[in-house]
């Protein structure tokens, strides 16, 4: 595959060498010059000096061709939105991939239908509330395209799901049961299962019908 | 008629000034608060901030607006309100300074309103030039 990469930092350095390490065609492209001199030392002719939100130098880097994958993930989000776009409407670039630095404008991507986005901090907060068992139900996957998401709920011994058949359980619409993690070990839920204290059951929803179903489960 | 204004610099102040003599109903935003002082005597709103931030927007009255004028120094910052003020918020007239012409003419295509000073600054450098030679100076050649 051919991939152009805009931000040379942490993110863009790793991902380039790793790529390159799989045998892809990579162009990291890098605005800041003392930056770019090091990845120049490290990548040779992959690495390239310059704005990656200038149209001329995306079409030095190859845009054009087009590449088949484009990943913004320079530390402004403002400059990888405008990457993205350029990438999609201008060059039909079939997949671009941004990373959003603030999570507050994570809604400004989806709006200008960036909608293929990593989000580092909103990862964190995630694994975070997942050691924080109080909130009762975590997210574990967020399918946005598809309009689903996957979430894990800890069922306690006060819980009103505890000790009742799966089929017996009034869940909210839009939802279902996946599977149950008892002891270690992952099951996966048949009508007749019966819900435990201690279960980290794992569901699969349309967005909303989150605290339905943590109501459904856990109260 | 409502007008908000993003970026409330030498251009941004002179267009809300502007429009509010011509009896427009004009909001500014800007990051610095000592951009108040631009406006003069001034009888608009004003609200410090970022114009990413839906909060800001909301305070300065975005979604009752008829017009925008983004004019903050950064050119995808703008591009990037703009869109917001025009896709979220429904504002038919976003108008929006790009000083990169590459980018101005790219977003005019998608659709947005942009206006390029350095396109405009080229075209009318270019035209005294022009200008000069009808002129009857003479042009030294080698």
């Amino acid at each position: 595959m051919y991939i152009v990469i805009a931000g040379g930092g942490k993110v863009g350095s790793n991902i380039a060498r790793t790529l390159i390490g799989m045998q892809h065609e990579v162009t990291l492209v890098e605005q800041r010059r003392d930056r770019f001199r090091q990845l120049e030392g490290e990548f040779g002719h992959s690495a390239m000096l310059g704005d990656a939100t200038e149209i001329a130098v995306l079409e030095r880097a190859g845009i054009a061709r087009p590449p088949d994958l484009v990943l913004a993930v320079t530390g402004d989000d403002e400059d990888n939105l405008i990457i993205s776009q350029i990438a999609k409407e201008g060059y039909s670039v079939p997949k671009a991939i941004a990373r959003v630095n603030d999570p507050r404008n994570q809604e400004t991507f989806d709006l200008l239908g960036i909608t293929e986005t990593v989000c580092a901090t909103s990862g964190l907060l995630g694994l975070v509330e997942h050691e924080v068992p109080e909130h009762g139900l975590v997210r574990l996957l967020e399918l946005r395209r598809e309009g689903l998401e996957v979430v894990e709920v800890q069922v306690l011994a006060d819980s009103p799901a505890a000790g009742k058949r799966v089929v017996g359980l009034s869940l909210p619409e839009g939802s279902r049961l996946v599977s149950v993690m008892r002891n270690g070990v992952a099951e996966i839920v048949e009508d007749e299962t019966v819900i435990r204290p201690g279960d980290q059951v794992v569901a699969i929803l349309k967005p909303g019908a989150e605290d339905k179903l943590r109501r459904a489960l856990v109260g | 008629m409502k007008a908000v204004i993003i970026g409330c610099g030498r251009v941004g102040s002179a267009v809300a000034k502007q429009l509010a003599g011509e009896g427009w109903d004009v909001t500014c935003v800007d990051e610095d608060e000592n951009a108040l002082a631009r406006l003069g005597a001034w009888k608009g709103g004003f609200v410090v901030g970022h114009g990413m931030d839906k909060d800001i927007l909301e305070e300065a009255g975005a979604a009752a607006a008829q017009a925008a004028v983004v004019a903050t120094d950064g050119d995808n910052s703008n591009i990037v309100i703009g869109q917001i003020l025009q896709r979220r918020y429904g504002i038919d007239c976003v108008v929006v300074r790009v000083l990169d012409p590459a980018r101005a003419e790219f977003y005019a295509k998608l659709g947005l309103r942009t206006v390029c000073p350095t396109q405009t600054a080229i075209s009318t450098l270019t035209e005294a030039v022009r200008a000069c030679e009808t002129g009857g100076i003479r042009q030294v050649t080698g």
